[in-house]
């Protein structure tokens, strides 16, 4: 679909240095990296905004590197919405397809469409000035996917939004993905956000991608310390979740772990490393999930230590210095995990 | 209630000193001239068509700048380049040269020695003393504040508008008339009516460059030169509350419909 051949370029505070991708169609594929990790700047590269200053990008092998923005037919969506604050939410959506001289009957019906499954229809006459952030992000959604673009470019489209609204345009984004099955460009420095959502991830950093791969593969398998570091996120899993007597029995590799999160099907499981407990011996609580293993690793953190127990699963979980001292936990040694089921998020 | 500090008052105290002083002289000079005398003067056909010479020069001197300076302004709100700085400070400069100055800079370009001059007088355009004149001189002092009002505005649009509706299948032009113009048009506005507000008060480059046809302001000094405080001052009267009156009326035609808060 899009194939971007080795390209550079230099806007001062901010470069590309030789990147190369290969984004399939209906793909919907994560770019992650720090600020300053010259993300943006690929965005809107293979929007058109910026020629490269040397390489090429292919979409459907045909050459666009020189194209101008509106004969690419991609669609961007900016972390800070960007609508035009001078026309209402229905103009705003319509305009590209005006833009396009398509009827106005047809236009009509398009923005019906893509406004109903955004749930945006009774905001159409009001001003962008109005909305809340989840509304006006729902709006340029909207705008950018009513004209069926060739690609959807998405520049960390839910940063600026709180949890819960985040949440729910998770869920919007991947609805729209399965629905529409446009391929997805989506920026973004939450590796919670490419594991729920992405194909595929490139990380980036300054100005180059350092590793692509599958989510999974890419946080179990970095090739790098910068991806080691930086996806840093500890007990994030893949499982299958059955929900039974209002919980979540959710089954990762052999182990099962139980969330008061009732969602069914194939999930990502995350839990925070200071929300376990770690104890020599098993203890009786109210907790839901309790694990024996064996200490993998010891790592002094500073602060704290992260001790990684082999419970089928490589559970972490972060303990004072202090704690460490005088239970004598060590490499080797069998310990039991605690953790409660409120505790488990699924995504 | 607690007792203010010295300082308060004396900020107080220097705000109405200001206000007197800007004040006490306007007022003055306005309540002076009696009815009687300002309707004399208002019949007056020299009077007339000198107050019209000032604004309708002025009006031309900001459609000139709205013209050429809207593509600067533009330009230098959007890209950085080298050398940047030294076209804003080209641009500033007819602020801050004196007025004479201006003209004398005018004048020797228009002469018959200069090539520019010579091009003018073979197309048969007359600079010295003529409304062409005037209007160059007014476009020269009003210019800068016309490009530095809009290029603030412009600045205060984020560029990823722009690229927003570019990446929805608008060209560079078409997204300049569909989401620039319309939100930046508010600053273009303050621009005329800065540029033209600065043009009507020029003096000293048009007594340069042409004492006739005579604008308002020369025509009030001469009047003062030749008879006196008592003559000028309906003159002025009527300059300044003509100018207050149209300004405010291109503010209210123009002004925020509720709408969009």
């Amino acid at each position: 679909m899009i194939k971007i051949e080795n390209i550079s370029k230099n806007l001062g505070e901010f470069f590309l240095k030789n990147v190369t991708l290969d984004i399939g169609t209906g793909e919907y594929f994560m770019i992650l990296g720090p600020t300053g990790a010259g993300k943006t700047i690929l965005l809107e590269a293979i929007a058109g905004i910026y020629n490269p200053d040397s390489g090429k990008i292919l979409m459907d092998g045909r050459d666009i590197t020189n194209i101008p923005p509106r004969r690419r037919n991609i669609s961007m969506v900016y972390q800070d919405y960007m609508l035009f604050p001078h026309l209402t939410v229905e103009k705003n959506i319509a305009f590209g397809l005006k833009l396009k001289k398509i009827p106005i009957e047809e236009i009509k019906e398009k923005i019906e469409d893509i406004s109903r499954m955004l749930n945006i229809r009774h905001l159409f006459h009001r001003f962008p000035g109005t909305l809340s952030g989840g509304e006006k992000q729902r709006v340029a959604i909207a705008r950018a996917v009513v004209t069926e673009p060739n690609a959807l470019l998405l520049d960390e489209p839910l940063s600026a939004l709180d949890t819960k609204t985040r949440e729910d345009l998770r869920h919007e984004l991947k609805k729209i993905h399965s629905v529409t099955g446009i391929t997805i460009i989506h920026v973004t420095h939450s590796f919670e956000e490419v594991f729920s959502l992405g194909d595929s991830v490139a990380v980036m950093s300054e100005g180059m991608i350092v590793q692509v791969g599958r989510p999974d593969d890419v946080f179990r398998r970095p090739n790098c310390e910068f991806v080691a570091n930086f996806v840093g996120v500890e007990n994030l899993f893949k499982g299958n979740s059955t929900i039974n007597n209002g919980i979540s029995d959710i089954d990762i590799d052999g182990a099962v772990v139980v969330s008061a999160i009732c969602k069914s099907g194939d999930c990502t499981v995350s839990i925070r490393p200071e929300d376990i407990l770690i104890s020599r011996n098993k203890i009786e609580s109210s907790a839901r999930n309790s694990f024996n293993g064996k200490i993998v690793a010891v790592i002094d953190k500073g602060a704290t230590i992260k001790i990684v127990v082999d419970c089928g699963i490589p559970i972490s979980a972060i303990i004072t210095r202090r704690s460490l001292d005088d239970m004598g936990l060590r490499e080797g040694m069998s310990a039991y995990l605690t953790f409660k089921a409120s505790d488990v998020h699924l995504m | 209630m607690t007792k203010k500090e010295p300082f308060f008052w004396i900020t107080i105290s220097c705000g109405f000193v200001i206000m007197a002083f800007i004040l006490l002289p306007l007022i003055e000079m306005i309540t002076a001239p009696s009815l009687s005398m300002l309707r004399e003067t208002i019949r007056d056909k020299d009077v007339l068509r000198s107050i019209w010479l000032s604004i309708y020069t002025a009006g031309l001197a900001a459609l000139i700048s709205f013209v050429f300076g809207t593509p600067l302004a533009y330009l230098l709100a959007r890209t950085d380049f080298a050398g940047k700085r030294l076209v804003e400070s080209i641009i500033d400069l007819p602020i801050v040269i004196p007025h004479p100055v201006v003209g004398i800079a005018i004048l020797s370009i228009a002469g018959r020695n200069y090539w520019l001059g010579q091009i003018f007088s073979e197309l048969g355009i007359r600079i010295m003393g003529s409304v062409t004149g005037i209007v160059i001189v007014l476009t020269f002092v009003g210019m800068p504040f016309y490009i530095n009002a809009v290029k603030e505005g412009f600045e205060g649009i984020s560029p990823r508008l722009e690229k927003v509706s570019r990446s929805l299948g608008a060209s560079m032009f078409s997204t300049f008339c569909r989401i620039t113009f319309p939100l930046a048009w508010r600053s273009m506005l303050v621009g005329i009516i800065m540029c033209s507000a600065r043009a009507i008060s020029e003096f000293g480059a048009v007594v340069i460059v042409a004492y006739h046809p005579m604008i308002a302001p020369v025509m009030i000094y001469e009047r003062f030169e030749a008879y006196g405080l008592k003559y000028s001052q309906p003159v002025a009267v009527w300059l300044v509350s003509i100018c207050l009156v149209l300004f405010l009326i291109l503010r209210v035609l123009t002004s925020p419909r509720k709408k969009e808060t």
